[in-house]
């Protein structure tokens, strides 16, 4: 048992935006209690006086590596990362070693996930055998295994017509389709946006119409099968305009974004930075205020932080040879929160944003609410907190991250996962063993 | 003025001052290559290694032969490969060179920002001598120092760059030095290779390289890499010489005294007609003797030399 004690209770799911207390019992929402605290608690007090309560974060783009490259990240220090992070559960994407296109892959996600993970973790399976883009994954296998949706992500799906085939055969089942959408043909060879930033720089440019149209065909594709398709990681102006059409139309289309899509441009690359190198590419100013407009109102549906941990090495050389990606689970709340601090945001439709918009798309029962009866997963939140996200506080195995040394607010003060504490800042309030 | 530089890794953040006291001294040493004993001691025991990762017969003789004048050790690396498909890293590779106690490392690297890379990792001086589609430093300084020789000056002069702007190191070093001394620079080529946000640079683009080549003092043309046309960049040879090759008629569109440049090795033919390639106004040779007095300047400054040669 569990009273979560004085924090301002943020749940969009069931419209509560309020002062109050949470019983936590059985792994389980309880109540919402308004008014004094009972006197008479038999159980673990966590205050959170000053403090958000909002359901468990739900990160549903990111690579836990495992199985396959166990030295960039594992499932144990990924979850751990993510807990760090407020994170209670996370979509983890196919591109491992094996591929997830066999539901044993799947079944060993899970079963390492429950015997090593701190957080639930969900995995996403392929799309396409071996992420080669020629043929489809037995998709309701893998659904029986566990898989929550279907990507190849890291890779786009190249061919139009395996993509349309893919949305109509998962139409009847309701399987969500997340989609890489990248034109390889427009984006080869380039490994930073096109623009001034990456012509000054002497490296190949990636122009925003590679991602815009994929994104294009993914809505005119999902129109015409009357499939249900989710955009990873948008980055571009165009992609949100369309992903805004396209929701006007009334398309089954969703949308992502990530925390450094709406926080840096590509001015972060001057000096050569490789920890500022990821695909899709940081784009321009006009891109990442496009990325707030379409946030504000709507049009993007989740913020996912497309978690990529690398060693050191592959991002210590040469800009173009180095690999793509950055860490994000610790730093998504943070970055997403000073989306309120700019005053346009709410605190709600952030929560929204980073835990009920991602399990409503992910069709995940008991998550992203607080209502009686949900999930025990819970993140108290203490938006003020100042801190600087320092190399030691790095959770994951890999510190690749363009925002070291940045002062961030707002922090996890405790993340409660399925009624137990998986981290916590607060006094007096330990971590379950 | 004090030369504080420990690296030449690009112009771009050279200060007019600091261009114009390598140019200083790039004169003085050009006086010792006029000496019949072509040589001074000033860089006696000091090592310089030439690190190229590309094939480059000129400029690795060009830097070669400033070190040798200067009295350097010059030790040539070459590796065709890149380091990735070697299997060692760029640093590695690097930090071995590093461990035999060189003074100066003279690098060529097909990926941009390499030298600045390395520059972050190791203690020795590093020269850029092409890196990517970044930058070519001594390329942009010798290639003023040229023009400087042959006009008297560079401010308010036309300067039309015609070919692949959007691949060349040389184009960027060049609108750093040759744009901050107050050039009007005009980048002309196929609109595939003269991206439009080029125009940020202050400079005019144009795909006519009549209006390029109008009333031009200088017309630098840029060797075009014949494997563009597979990459659809242009649809053939033949279509790009007919568009942006320079020839007799066209050149006699630009000022009657105007010079023609070219960084080398030529495309005969194709960007430059024959004929033009060795007219008495083309500087092509000029060029390439100017290189190694501006690159001994580079050397000799890095390596601590402070003012204009003895």
């Amino acid at each position: 048992m569990l009273l979560i004690k004085g924090g301002r209770v943020i749940d969009p799911a069931s419209r509560r935006d309020e002062v109050g207390h949470l019983v936590l019992v059985d792994g389980k929402v309880k109540e919402f209690l308004a008014g004094e605290a009972p006197g008479d608690f038999q159980g673990r007090v966590i205050p959170a006086e000053g403090m958000w309560v909002t359901p468990g974060l739900i990160d549903m783009h990111v690579h836990l590596r495992e199985p396959g490259y166990e030295w960039k990240e594992d499932i144990r220090s990924g979850t751990l990362a993510a807990a760090a992070g407020g994170i209670t559960s996370l979509a983890c994407m196919a591109n491992t070693r094996p591929v997830n296109d066999h539901p044993e892959v799947t079944r060993y996600i899970i079963d390492r996930a429950r015997r090593e993970g701190t957080v639930n973790v969900f995995p996403v399976a392929a799309v396409t055998r071996g992420l080669e883009g020629k043929e489809m994954t037995d998709f309701s296998e893998l659904a029986e295994a566990g898989a929550v949706a279907f990507s190849d992500d890291g890779k786009p799906v190249a061919s139009a017509l395996l993509m349309r085939r893919a949305l109509e055969y998962a139409r009847p089942f309701g399987y969500l389709i997340m989609t890489h959408s990248e034109d390889p043909e427009l984006a080869e060879g380039g490994s930073a946006n096109e623009g001034w930033t990456a012509l000054k720089l002497g490296i190949p440019g990636i122009p925003a119409a590679a991602e815009d149209v994929a994104i294009a065909r993914e809505i005119l594709l999902a129109r015409q099968t009357g499939g249900r398709v989710h955009i990873q990681h948008v980055s571009t102006k165009m992609g949100v305009d369309l992903l805004r059409m396209a929701k006007r139309a009334g398309l089954a289309v969703t949308g992502e974004t990530a925390p450094q899509y709406f926080t840096l441009t590509d001015a972060a690359l001057e000096g050569y930075n490789t920890n500022a190198k990821m695909n899709p590419p940081l784009r321009g100013e006009e891109d990442r205020m496009a990325i707030h407009e379409g946030i504000l109102d709507g049009t993007i549906d989740a913020v996912a932080s497309d978690h990529a941990p690398h060693e050191e090495y592959v991002k210590r050389c040469e800009f173009v040879a180095a690999a793509n990606g950055i860490i994000g689970l610790q730093t998504a709340l943070p970055l997403t929160l000073a989306l309120v601090a700019g005053g346009r945001v709410s605190p709600s439709r952030v929560v929204d944003l980073l835990s009920a918009g991602p399990a409503r798309l992910l069709s995940l029962k008991g998550k992203g609410t607080l209502a009686a009866g949900a999930d025990a997963d819970v993140t108290v939140i203490d938006p003020e907190r100042e801190w600087v996200f320092r190399e030691e506080d790095v959770r994951s195995k890999s510190r690749n991250s363009p925002f070291l040394g940045w002062t961030l607010r707002g922090r996890a003060a405790a993340t409660i996962c399925g009624g137990h504490v998986r981290h916590s800042d607060l006094p007096g309030v330990g971590v379950d063993g | 003025m004090e030369w504080r530089r420990r690296h030449v890794l690009g112009l771009s953040d050279f200060r007019p001052e600091e261009i114009e006291f390598v140019i200083d001294t790039a004169r003085s040493m050009e006086e010792v290559l006029t000496r019949d004993i072509k040589k001074v001691p000033a860089l006696r025991g000091k090592t310089v290694v030439n690190l190229f990762f590309e094939a480059s017969t000129r400029t690795r003789t060009s830097f070669e032969m400033a070190g040798k004048r200067l009295s350097a050790d010059v030790v040539n690396f070459s590796s065709s490969t890149s380091s990735i498909t070697k299997g060692e890293t760029l640093l590695d590779t690097a930090r071995n060179i590093e461990a035999m106690k060189p003074n100066i490392l003279v690098i060529r690297h097909p990926a941009s920002g390499a030298p600045h890379f390395l520059s972050r990792h190791l203690s020795c001086s590093i020269v850029n001598a092409g890196d990517g589609a970044n930058e070519h430093p001594s390329q942009g300084l010798l290639d003023l120092y040229t023009i400087l020789k042959a006009k008297g000056k560079v401010a308010g002069l036309k300067i039309a760059i015609v070919g692949d702007i959007l691949h060349s190191r040389v184009v960027r070093s060049d609108l750093h030095s040759l744009g901050r001394m107050g050039a009007k620079l005009w980048l002309c080529g196929p609109a595939t290779l003269v991206p439009r946000e080029m125009a940020r640079t202050g400079a005019t683009l144009t795909s006519d390289i009549r209006e390029a080549v109008r009333d031009a003092d200088v017309i630098i043309m840029l060797r075009i890499q014949l494997e563009r046309q597979k990459t659809s960049y242009f649809p053939s040879l033949r279509e790009y010489s007919r568009m942006y090759g320079l020839n007799r008629p066209l050149f006699s569109l630009a000022k009657d005294d105007a010079v023609i440049m070219h960084p080398g090795p030529i495309n005969r033919g194709v960007e430059l007609s024959d004929e033009l390639a060795d007219c008495h106004q083309s500087l092509v040779l000029d060029q390439v003797a100017s290189g190694v007095a501006v690159r001994m300047a580079l050397l000799y400054l890095l390596a601590g030399g402070s003012h204009a040669a003895h």
